[in-house]
């Protein structure tokens, strides 16, 4: 059961809240974990995680490499014992139940899991044999998948022909010949190409359209933005914040302002003119020659440029940034007696 | 949030669909399981065909052992080739089987490293599938290794006394000896650390289960302390068994101390194996 107020960092203050925010009311949880805690020798790799997942909605677990989202993510799939806390997926314990959930998710690692000696369609024909589907249906299913994630041309060659995006494509596929009401993505995009990456995003959409409950995880804000309707930010085995990604970027400011003066020396009278625009203290550059200042509106920059023409201070250059998830880290770890679960506003509930 | 998935309360009509309301088993029933143990040895299979280099151990190696073996030490054994054979194929038949088992923990081992079987435990399926499938594959290697070895026997001047029976009675407990074996094999697998650790442990344990029994020489030629250990070295049996199958088409109390033997390492192997293998991935 979800603990009530409890005051830990990014820590919900309750699952029930939470539905109302993200889910229609009747939704039931898919995950549910608390206290989730997992030990390698000395090494917390996760550390007292506390996480509800709705029904039908796609969860972005963000955080760098080494998190520990892969962890929780093994933990929650019933591929690693969990240490102690406890999870539920629709219900069942993870701990008592393993057969029964996996019965009910669907699991996408980071490396390709299917069988290197098999043909695409022979993958997906074994997985839906050992799933319990019959020899026609693993078939018939399988074709469809194939042709749904653009892989019918390459059906009958041995995957080591693959290339990385067709690996990965197959590999969700293969997970998803009975229609799993959970499906866990473990980095789905990590390591593919702008295109592939893009399509990918197209077809984790079309999963959750589907009715599927998605949890992901991700190195990269931009993705956790583009697909998440909530993000938990988990950084060394610990959840440091979560909301949706409209909570979370307006605690971090939506994107910053980075300009190199054209003359070091112009630095500090730049910098004050952009203190005075914006309400954020701007960051000298280490090397002098040029700052950055985190804007609460994009119209800021024409401002501050203005501002730096007006005053005839020349710029080498200028961008404007997303914000990047070095950048989320720094403002969700460097205050952390003042992080406040972004949901957790008095005005949410 | 305690109700299970089958019996939980749907109010909302657009839920009826939900893919969680779906019924789940509590555990695999033997059916399924049985699907499962041979759609993984098709795996197996489909992969060993298009690996033919994973045949050598049994094809190459029963050639190789039957000449050497047989040329070199047949006059000095036994007088003549002729008189060795009846000795020596049954001897090199329960070697090559016991070989290629050892390849059961090695391909284990390599597999369990793989992407797929990271796959195979998130399935809901029985924990002694991604086992008992390619164990299952197997049979066939064993088949194989016996079948190479009699025929080049035969070629050799081999003339099996037992009779059509007789030797199909042999292939049929060489083959039970390999895959009784290899659960041994198949545990050490899912113990070490590389497959090429697999390969060293049980090369170190098959070595002296093979040649410190009656497999190629006459028992009554050792040293006392020697013979005491073939006696009660369970592949002695198995050699006894095959001899007096394919030589006499006798059905001795050797055979069933044979098949006893085989019952008795399958049934102690085959838990610690499934269970070192859970706890393992």
């Amino acid at each position: 059961m979800p603990t009530e107020g409890e005051t830990p960092l990014g820590r919900p203050e309750s699952s029930s809240r939470q539905a109302q925010r993200a889910c229609p009311p009747t939704a039931h949880p898919a995950v549910e974990a608390r206290g989730l805690t997992k030990t390698f020798g000395t090494n917390l790799a996760v550390n007292d995680i506390d996480l509800t997942v709705m029904e039908g909605e796609i969860f972005g677990v963000l955080g760098p490499n080494g998190a520990g989202k892969t962890t929780m993510l093994n933990m929650l799939a019933t591929l690693l014992p969990i240490d102690s806390g406890e999870a539920r997926i629709f219900g069942h314990d993870v701990r008592s139940e393993g057969h029964a959930v996996r019965q009910l998710i669907g699991v996408t690692g980071q490396y390709a899991s299917v069988d290197e000696n098999l043909t695409a369609r022979e993958n997906l024909w074994m997985f839906g044999r050992l799933q319990g589907l019959s020899s026609k249906s693993a078939h018939s299913i399988g074709d469809d998948l194939l042709a749904q994630f653009d892989l019918t041309e390459g059906a009958h060659r041995p995957i080591s022909q693959f290339s990385g995006g067709m690996r990965r494509r197959l590999d969700l596929a293969a997970s998803l010949l009975t229609r799993p009401a959970l499906i866990f993505l473990d980095e789905p995009t990590t390591g593919l190409d702008p295109w592939n990456r893009s399509q990918m995003w197209g077809t984790i959409r079309n999963l959750a359209a589907q009715g599927s409950t998605i949890m992901l995880t991700t190195q990269y804000l931009d993705e956790a933005d583009a697909l998440a309707g909530r993000i938990a930010v988990i950084d060394r085995g610990r959840k440091i914040a979560e909301g949706t990604p409209g909570e979370l970027k307006a605690q971090i400011g939506t994107s910053s302002l980075r300009v190199q003066m054209a003359e070091g020396a112009d630095t500090a009278k730049a910098v004050a003119l952009a203190a005075d625009l914006t309400s954020d203290t701007p960051i000298v550059s280490p090397a002098g020659s040029g700052f950055s200042v985190k804007l609460s509106d994009a119209n800021q920059a024409a401002d501050v440029l203005i501002a730096l023409r007006n005053h005839r201070l020349g710029i080498a250059n200028a961008t404007v940034e997303q914000p990047s998830l070095d950048e989320v880290f720094m403002t969700l770890t460097g205050h952390t007696s003042e992080t406040r679960l972004p949901g957790a506003k008095a005005s949410e509930s | 949030m305690t109700a299970t998935v089958t019996s939980a309360p749907v109010t909302n009509p657009t839920t009826t669909s939900r893919p969680a309301a779906r019924s789940v088993q509590a555990s695999v029933s033997i059916r399924d399981a049985l699907t499962q143990i041979t759609t993984l040895a098709w795996r197996a299979l489909v992969k060993m065909r298009r690996n033919p280099e994973q045949l050598v151990d049994v094809t190459a190696m029963p050639i190789l052992f039957t000449t050497m073996f047989g040329f070199m030490f047949g006059g000095a054994i036994s007088g003549s080739l002729a008189r060795y054979l009846p000795t020596l194929i049954p001897g090199i038949i329960a070697m090559t089987t016991i070989t290629s088992c050892v390849a059961a923990g090695v391909q284990l081992r390599e597999d369990m490293d793989k992407g797929v079987f990271d796959r195979f435990r998130s399935l809901p399926i029985a924990r002694i599938a991604p086992l008992a499938g390619p164990m299952m594959a197997d049979l066939a290697r064993y088949a194989v290794a016996v079948s190479v070895t009699l025929i080049v026997g035969v070629l050799m001047g081999y003339r099996p006394g037992g009779g059509v029976l007789g030797v199909a009675a042999g292939m049929v407990l060489a083959v039970i000896t390999g895959w009784s074996l290899a659960w041994i094999f198949l545990w050490i697998g899912t113990k070490a650390k590389s497959a090429g650790a697999v390969q060293g442990m049980s090369m170190t344990l098959m070595f002296p289960l093979v040649f410190l029994s009656n497999a190629f020489v006459p028992v009554s030629t050792l040293p006392g302390w020697l013979r005491a250990v073939t006696r009660v070295n369970p592949v002695s049996y198995v050699v006894s068994a095959l001899r007096d199958l394919m030589n006499h088409g006798a059905l001795t109390a050797q055979v069933g101390w044979a098949l006893l033997g085989c019952a008795a390492v399958a049934a102690m192997f085959i838990p610690l194996a499934v269970r070192s293998y859970s706890r393992r991935v």
